[in-house]
């Protein structure tokens, strides 16, 4: 079976529901539609006292992974982590720094501290980064357990953006390469995972749809075609640079 | 337009009245409001100059119906672009800009709209404003909270259900000093999951302060960015000084706050201006300090105890949700505040286009919080209010109509780390 291992924990399902714009609605599209198994949520949203508080609406069979948005630095990020694991939100973290409130872009620099510190005390490490591969492996030698690349600014629905250096992680990068933000449509979905992207976290997407369930089994099917496609291994078409008729190595002899 | 607002209380001395009618009618008398005031702290910013350069060389009746459609059509909001939605030519294209801004305000909030509650503290102060309820020389019940009548207020509120709260005071530093306000962020992290203040301005030192008690936001408004017009509305005391005011946010994100807002309050002076320099002043924070959280309000003058005259003048609804839609374009990442000085029907609809957050079980007053909540009279003194609110709905009532909107009402989504 072709599963996605994220730490200890295998998952069937290659779509994350991403954080920000929640609604009940909008969870049982994700897990009934999209088929997601893990849900990302914001741990300082679920810090409420509020009737309606996120953590009440997500099944208890999926896998929750809190992320830090709202950290500026790699120590903001480890007490907002601590701070889920006391929550009760397990040991999967997504670790989110910002110091741009306005492009909401992560912090490499800290990020890379964050996961050092945090994959020692035992979290499951996923990364949200701007994708350099220089980062990506200093995050892979940090303990991660997945690199998180964004495809285009958070909220931009604008899709890969930065495909060329996505590609490069995926080439490069032995741990699962999730792509998150900035995808907008189900075929910007099936694109990425064409080219060998482990999982595809959105929120916007879907939560801005017309209509949400319908989007949601679009996405789920988008998907599976896209890493049906991966592991088919891409025809010709899609393969870089041109082939010619005649054999460029014809003229060796021996 | 400012001496229509001028209105003598009987209750005044003889003296008190001599001295008010030579402030209102003696500029000579009055300070220079560009001077800073003995303890104020100056600090070395660019922002200021920035800002009002953008607004001195702001001719909004240049701009034609042709800019504000290119001005929709970019996919980025340009300073320039955003003048032109300021202007009356933008007028006609309410509907459009409507909808790009709430496209706008669904990509970087989502549906949501968060509810938080102002509660007053103390209504002394030692200013003459001359269209606000708290003045000086408006004969007012005055009242400052002690530690337990604030604990009092807050267990009420926050028995209702609510998580975030912005403690304010009049501007006193006699009667409520930097201490006193330490003392109820501190109370009021016992009871809230995010403090918020709108005091005077302080110095750096004293936000610090402020910020260790608790407090991770701050709110000031500058009123008007119209230097000679705010000298003739803010005639007497600390807040004359219009330089010190407007660096207050910085100084508070020098000491660490998270966050700040800004605003002026719409039809004090020409009102497409105060919107641009309101925005400027965002923007040019924005860009010197690009971790904080910023946020704009939008309040319209509304009329006080002992003076029904003062009223939003030029400001319609119409011009505040073209202003409401332009800032969300322009600056779509920031939140933007509908206080309850506007109706429930105007808050109802602007929280589906660019508002992301009202306040609800809203006082003005002081210390009123049990009889106006649980509907009991306690029999105490209370304070009087600083301006007629318009929108009286509660915390529950709100939370159900943002939800029946299809919005989503949102009571806490901050973390002090």
């Amino acid at each position: 079976m072709d599963k996605l291992t994220l730490g200890n924990k295998e998952f069937e399902s290659r779509f994350i529901l991403g954080s920000g714009k929640y609604s009940l609605k909008l969870i049982e599209a994700a897990v009934k539609d999209a088929g997601a198994e893990i849900i990302t949520l914001a741990v300082r949203r679920a810090n409420t006292q509020e009737k309606e508080n996120i953590l009440d609406f997500v099944p208890k069979n999926v896998t929750l992974l809190p992320n830090t948005s709202g950290a500026r630095t790699a120590e903001e990020a480890v007490r907002i982590a601590k701070l889920s694991r006391e929550l009760g939100c397990g040991d999967f973290v997504k670790i989110e720094i910002m110091r741009d409130t306005k492009y909401l872009l992560p912090d490499n620099q800290e990020t890379i501290k964050a996961t050092e510190i945090l994959a020692n005390e035992g979290f499951v490490v996923l990364p949200y980064m701007y994708p350099d591969l220089n980062v990506a492996r200093d995050l892979v030698n940090a303990g991660a357990a997945a690199v998180m690349p964004l495809g285009a600014p958070i909220g931009s629905n604008k899709g890969l953006a930065t495909k060329e250096f996505i590609q490069i992680l995926i080439d490069e990068i032995e741990l699962p390469v999730i792509v998150d933000a900035g995808v907008g449509k189900p075929s910007q979905a099936c694109e990425a995972m064409e080219m060998g992207a482990a999982a595809i976290m959105a929120n916007t997407a879907l939560a801005t749809a017309g209509d949400l369930p319908l989007m949601a089994k679009a996405f789920r099917q988008a998907i599976e075609a896209g890493r049906k496609a991966y592991l088919a291994g891409l025809g010709r078409v899609l393969t870089r640079g041109a082939s010619s008729s005649d054999p460029l190595t014809g003229f060796l002899r021996d | 337009m400012e001496n229509q607002f001028f209105v003598d209380s009987e209750h005044l001395s003889k003296e008190a009245l001599e001295k008010k009618h030579q402030l209102e009618n003696d500029p000579s008398c009055r300070s220079n409001p560009m001077e800073y005031m003995p303890g104020m702290e100056k600090i070395d910013s660019d922002v200021c100059d920035k800002v009002m350069n953008e607004v001195k060389s702001f001719d909004y009746i240049k701009y034609t119906a042709k800019d504000v459609r290119a001005a929709l059509q970019h996919e980025s909001c340009s300073v320039e672009d955003f003048k032109a939605l300021l202007s009356p030519a933008a007028e006609p294209f309410l509907e459009e800009m409507a909808s790009r801004a709430r496209l706008e305000t669904g990509k970087h909030f989502g549906n949501t709209v968060y509810i938080f509650t102002p509660l007053y503290i103390a209504n002394y102060c030692e200013n003459y404003c001359v269209y606000c309820g708290f003045n000086r020389y408006n004969h007012i019940s005055r009242m400052k909270l002690t530690l337990e009548q604030i604990e009092e207020e807050m267990k009420v509120i926050a028995k209702s259900g609510m998580e975030e709260i912005l403690i304010l005071t009049g501007e006193s530093r006699a009667q409520s000093d930097v201490s006193y306000i330490g003392e109820a962020c501190r109370m009021a992290r016992k009871y809230f999951r995010m403090v918020g203040l709108e005091i005077y301005p302080v110095n750096t030192e004293d936000y610090r302060y402020l910020h260790e008690c608790g407090a991770d936001y701050v709110t000031v408004f500058q009123e008007t960015y119209d230097i000679e017009k705010y000298e003739k509305l803010h005639l007497a005391g600390h807040k004359r000084v219009w330089p010190y005011r407007f660096d207050a946010q910085e100084r508070a994100l020098m000491a660490g706050m998270r966050g700040v807002a800004f605003s002026a309050l719409l039809g004090l002076s020409d009102f497409r201006k105060d919107a641009l320099a309101s925005a400027m002043h965002v923007y040019h924070l924005q860009r010197k300090y690009p971790h904080a959280e910023m946020s704009l309000s939008c309040p319209r003058l509304r009329p006080i105890i002992n003076n029904d005259k003062i009223n939003p003048l030029d400001v319609h609804e119409k011009q505040l949700c073209q202003i409401l839609c332009a800032y969300r374009i322009f600056l779509p990442f920031v939140g933007i505040t509908v206080s309850s000085r506007e109706s429930a029907e105007f808050r109802n609809g602007i929280v589906k286009i660019a508002a992301t957050k009202v306040s609800a079980g809203v006082s003005t007053g002081i210390g009123d919080h049990e009889s106006k909540y649980e509907g009991k009279d306690s029999g105490d003194k209370t304070g009087d209010e600083q301006f007629e609110i318009n929108d009286n709905r509660s915390l529950k009532k709100m939370y159900g109509d943002i939800s029946e909107e299809g919005l989503q009402p949102v009571l806490n989504d901050y973390l002090y780390v």
